[in-house]
């Protein structure tokens, strides 16, 4: 029963995590319709730069966390400028390409700049972290900020989205982007804002991330990125819960699945359970279901 | 076509005089549809005779549209049943309904349009080509005959719109007009014995509507079939229908012949509004 | 005869013909003359396994009009069952040729069942919904084989999943083990081979879109809802098509694995199937003879890009994105089409003068 709950809660964690990168995913796709493939890769720029800011500059860690938010919101904002907003009326096959581009570049650029050995990132979110069940379960520092981080992002983004004039703006460009540019949006700013926002998200993942997976290599962002863009499709792509809650529950997933049935394959039965449940439901957990008017 | 009479049948629905002894080609009985809480059909009813030009007709949102998605089940209906030559299509797809002998056109044009115009004939003569997917690759003999074949039954049902030039151009190049009527071949390509045309005329002008309502009623003389329109122009539903029905608020308020419709209170409350009293 | 010729579509599909059956002959000249570099030529089978990969993959993604994420996948089962055939096979059938052939077809039908297996759950999806389920696959294909045992002993074969408990007859062994992969293949795959593999999946791709089938899987393509209107069955022609993508993927899968010392299941991943769908994107989606020379292109360029190796890499990813917006986007297109103008002036220009 322990073990369980030892489960579950690293499962969570892990599921925040994944969680606030699919809200990038989510929110781009929401906005843009585009499947962002380098949003895994701004993860990994902003461990970097969080990983130098704080080992080879001294920084303390949270100059370092701000340092890295700041770093990727221009680049999410650079990217979008000048790769993603010259094909808006594109055939979507093409910007998926575009963005295939972008996270290949990314990478390479890492690969060229800081090498290809692995960095082992900076144990700053050490420390005693919870004892529960006299000592029986301990949950790290790491898991316990990941799980408040993801928590506070959840209700600010919420709060954000449907309460401010710009969130609400996100929302009707979602809907509509002719109507919205009508009502006086203006889209493309709107979009941007989009761009930006999930890309601090993303480096607050990157920390996090590396924070319970030390070592940094430029591809760290990939494969959690893919699963996080896995997550938020399970959740219903293009809904903010549905992010939080897709992520969450790959996270257990991957972690049961890991714990009790095999190591190995556990990837597998992530996108296992992620098939079923698009068979189940077409749209996501919490996606809204698209007719075709006819 | 004015003078046409309409006469009762068992059923309590209207045929033309020269369909009355055969069964009609389409019965639809008590036929609704909702959407959530919204009922967009209710209670339609109606009989097309086999070689019936029938229009329907009525305000914007209606439920026209939503009747031919019923009736070529791309929605399953809520309520009520759909005879299409007298088998029941509960439970029936739109290929199955297709097969039954039902074939449609579009309000917003939906061709094939990166295909020739050829091509978009020889898709709705699928179903009448049986070479196999091996039989396609390899070319055996079956695969030139019936090719053959099809190329000349587009080209010849491309000549009744006098298209048949157009046959190599692609689909989505053609303009407006040639796209509606394009439509209506590759629906009789399926070989229907009942055609649905939403809004045909949409879009053409004067000349080109008269010369629609030639066509109509040519396509209905030789191929002898039945065809329902939705239309919003009236002198092509007057002139080319002889039973029109009219449909508000997903309901039938009136069925008859052409005058008896133009002289209907209710049609002319429902398109016009209501006299005020005083 | 002669109306057939003149078809537009029909006369692309003999000159991709000629040029492929040129490009064939060229090269086995170039070869027997000792002209191309060692490196080129032992280029050669990847690059028809390549080109096979995305002719397939453009049936998919150009034809049926569907994304597909894991077309790695099917190359993945096609290579692993055909070098586990081929191996199984090499004292029972001595010709390496016929040997391969069988490979071949073994490949072919073990990727078209993962097609059908595969294709009933995912065609029932659309748009990036599909996408994501096929990268799914492709991922949970890659996970399935990096933990597949196999081996082959008196008895005929063995397998077992997750670990390693095969035991053996007298004279038993490995042929493929988990992660490691398999090891020490024989190579028997040539390029003659690769370049009938070519031909017989432009025959197959080419006769299919002019068939009515091909017609059908079009149909939807452009226009699902209208298609269905005119009696297509939805779902038959979209597996026809998936499926078939996936055997020819099969069969390229086993001519590749038959060409190299070794393969292992990570090597067929998503980058692999990106690296694919590039070619189909950059040769153009339903253009036969683009995702030829891409994949070709493509295959051969960054072998000759060896000395900038730290830099290829870079080069490749600003290419893409550089092609994707010249291609694309709204102020290139009328960049494009200014330019065109231009010439087509002077071209009918120069027909009045003439």
């Amino acid at each position: 029963m322990l073990t369980f709950l030892n489960h579950l809660i690293n499962g969570i964690s892990l599921g925040s995590v994944y969680a606030i990168i699919a809200l990038g995913y989510t929110m781009v796709y929401g906005i843009a319709k585009m499947l962002n493939f380098a949003h895994g890769d701004v993860i990994m720029v902003g461990a970097y730069v969080c990983f130098f800011a704080v080992s080879s500059f001294g920084l303390p860690p949270v100059l370092g966390v701000l340092l890295a938010m700041l770093v990727c919101t221009i680049l999410g904002m650079t990217i979008e400028r000048l790769a993603y907003k010259p094909l808006r009326q594109a055939p979507s096959l093409a910007v998926l390409i575009t963005a295939i581009g972008v996270s290949y570049f990314l990478q390479n650029s890492a690969q060229l700049l800081w090498g290809s050995n692995q960095k082992m990132f900076p144990a700053f979110l050490s420390g005693d972290g919870i004892s529960l069940f006299r000592g029986q379960i301990n949950i790290s520092t790491v898991t316990v900020v990941t799980i408040i981080a993801c928590v506070i992002i959840m209700l600010v983004l919420t709060f954000f989205t449907n309460k401010t004039k710009m969130g609400k703006a996100m929302r009707a460009c979602s809907e509509d982007k002719g109507a919205a540019q009508l009502m006086g949006i203006n889209v493309n700013s709107t979009i941007s804002m989009t761009f930006a926002i999930g890309s601090a998200l993303a480096a607050i993942a990157g920390v996090l991330l590396c924070s319970a997976y030390p070592t940094l290599i430029p591809t760290t962002g990939s494969m959690p990125g893919i699963k996080a863009f896995t997550a938020a499709v399970f959740g219903g792509i293009g809904s903010i819960p549905g992010a939080m809650l897709g992520g969450i529950l790959l996270g257990i997933i991957e972690i049961f699945a890991k714990a009790y049935i095999s190591t190995q394959v556990s990837d597998a039965i992530v996108f296992a359970v992620l098939i079923i449940v698009l068979l189940v439901k077409p749209s996501g957990l919490l996606g809204k279901p698209i007719r075709e008017k006819v | 076509m004015a003078n046409q009479k309409l006469v009762q049948i068992p059923s309590d629905s209207l045929l033309p005089e020269r369909d009355a002894d055969k069964l009609p080609i389409l019965r639809a009985l008590h036929l609704g549809i909702d959407f959530g809480g919204l009922t967009a059909v209710d209670d339609f009813n109606i009989s097309v005779g086999r070689t019936e030009i029938c229009g329907l007709i009525g305000p914007n949102g209606a439920g026209k549209t939503t009747v031919f998605n019923l009736l070529t089940k791309v929605y399953q209906p809520t309520r009520g049943t759909i005879l299409i030559d007298s088998i029941d299509t509960h439970g029936m797809n739109t290929v199955q309904a297709n097969q039954l002998g039902i074939a449609r056109t579009f309000q917003n044009i939906r061709l094939f349009n990166n295909l020739s115009v050829e091509d978009n004939i020889k898709i709705g003569l699928h179903n009448q080509m049986h070479y196999s997917m091996l039989g396609g690759i390899l070319r055996l003999p079956n695969y030139w005959i019936e090719e053959n074949a099809a190329h000349k039954k587009a080209l010849e049902l491309l000549d009744i719109f006098g298209m048949a030039d157009l046959a190599d151009a692609k689909a989505g190049s053609l303009p407006y007009g040639a796209q509606r009527r394009l439509e209506i071949v590759r629906a009789l390509a399926t070989n229907p014995k009942l055609l649905l045309l939403d809004e045909p005329a949409a879009g053409m002008n004067p000349a080109e509507t008269a010369e629609l309502m030639e066509n109509i009623r040519g396509i209905r003389d030789r191929f002898q079939i039945a065809i329902m329109l939705i239309e919003h122009d009236m002198s092509l539903v007057m002139n080319v229908c002889e039973a029109i029905a009219v449909l508000n608020y997903g309901k039938i308020i009136a069925k008859g012949t052409p005058q008896e419709i133009q002289s209907n209170p209710q049609v002319i409350e429902a398109y016009l509004g209501k006299k005020k009293e005083g | 005869m002669k109306k057939i010729l003149q078809n537009k579509a029909t006369r692309s599909n003999y000159i991709t013909y000629g040029g492929v059956i040129l490009a064939f002959i060229l090269l086995q000249g170039l070869s027997a003359a000792n002209a191309l570099s060692s490196s080129l030529k032992g280029q050669l089978v990847p690059i028809c396994a390549y080109v096979v990969m995305a002719l397939s993959l453009n049936l998919t993604v150009g034809v049926l009009g569907e994304l597909s994420l894991g077309h790695a996948g099917f190359m993945s089962v096609g290579a692993f069952a055909g070098a586990v055939a081929a191996s199984a096979m090499t004292e029972s059938v001595a010709a390496e040729p016929i040997r391969l052939a069988i490979a071949m077809v073994i490949g072919a039908v073990f990727a078209g069942v993962a097609g059908v297996l595969i294709g009933i759950p995912v065609l029932r999806l659309n748009g990036d919904y599909l996408a994501i389920v096929t990268l799914a696959f492709g991922e949970i294909i890659k996970s399935i084989i990096n933990n597949l045992y196999i081996g082959i002993d008196v008895n005929g074969l063995h397998a077992s999943f997750l670990n390693n408990n095969i035991t053996f007859a007298e004279g038993g062994r490995m042929i493929l083990s988990g992660p490691m992969g398999i090891p020490g293949i024989q190579k028997i795959s040539t390029f003659t081979a690769g370049f009938i593999l070519i031909m017989i999946t432009l025959i197959v791709i080419f006769n299919l879109v002019n068939s009515r089938s091909g017609r059908a899987i079009m149909a939807l393509r452009d226009n699902r809802i209208a298609a269905e209107s005119v009696g297509i069955p939805v779902t038959k022609y979209k597996m026809m098509a998936f499926v078939t993508s996936a055997a020819l993927a099969g069969a390229a899968g086993a001519l590749f694995s038959l060409g190299q010392n070794t393969i292992i299941a990570s090597k067929f991943d998503f980058n692999t199937s990106i690296l694919i769908l590039v070619f189909v994107v950059l040769g153009g989606q339903g253009r036969m003879w683009g995702s030829i020379i891409a994949a070709a292109a493509l295959t051969v360029l960054p072998e000759m890009l060896r000395e900038f190796a730290d830099y290829r890499m870079l080069i490749y990813a600003i290419v893409l994105i550089v092609v994707m917006l010249f291609t694309n986007s709204a102020g290139a297109k009328q960049f494009i089409s200014k330019v065109k103008s231009i010439f087509m002036r002077d071209i009918e220009g120069g027909e009045q003068n003439g």
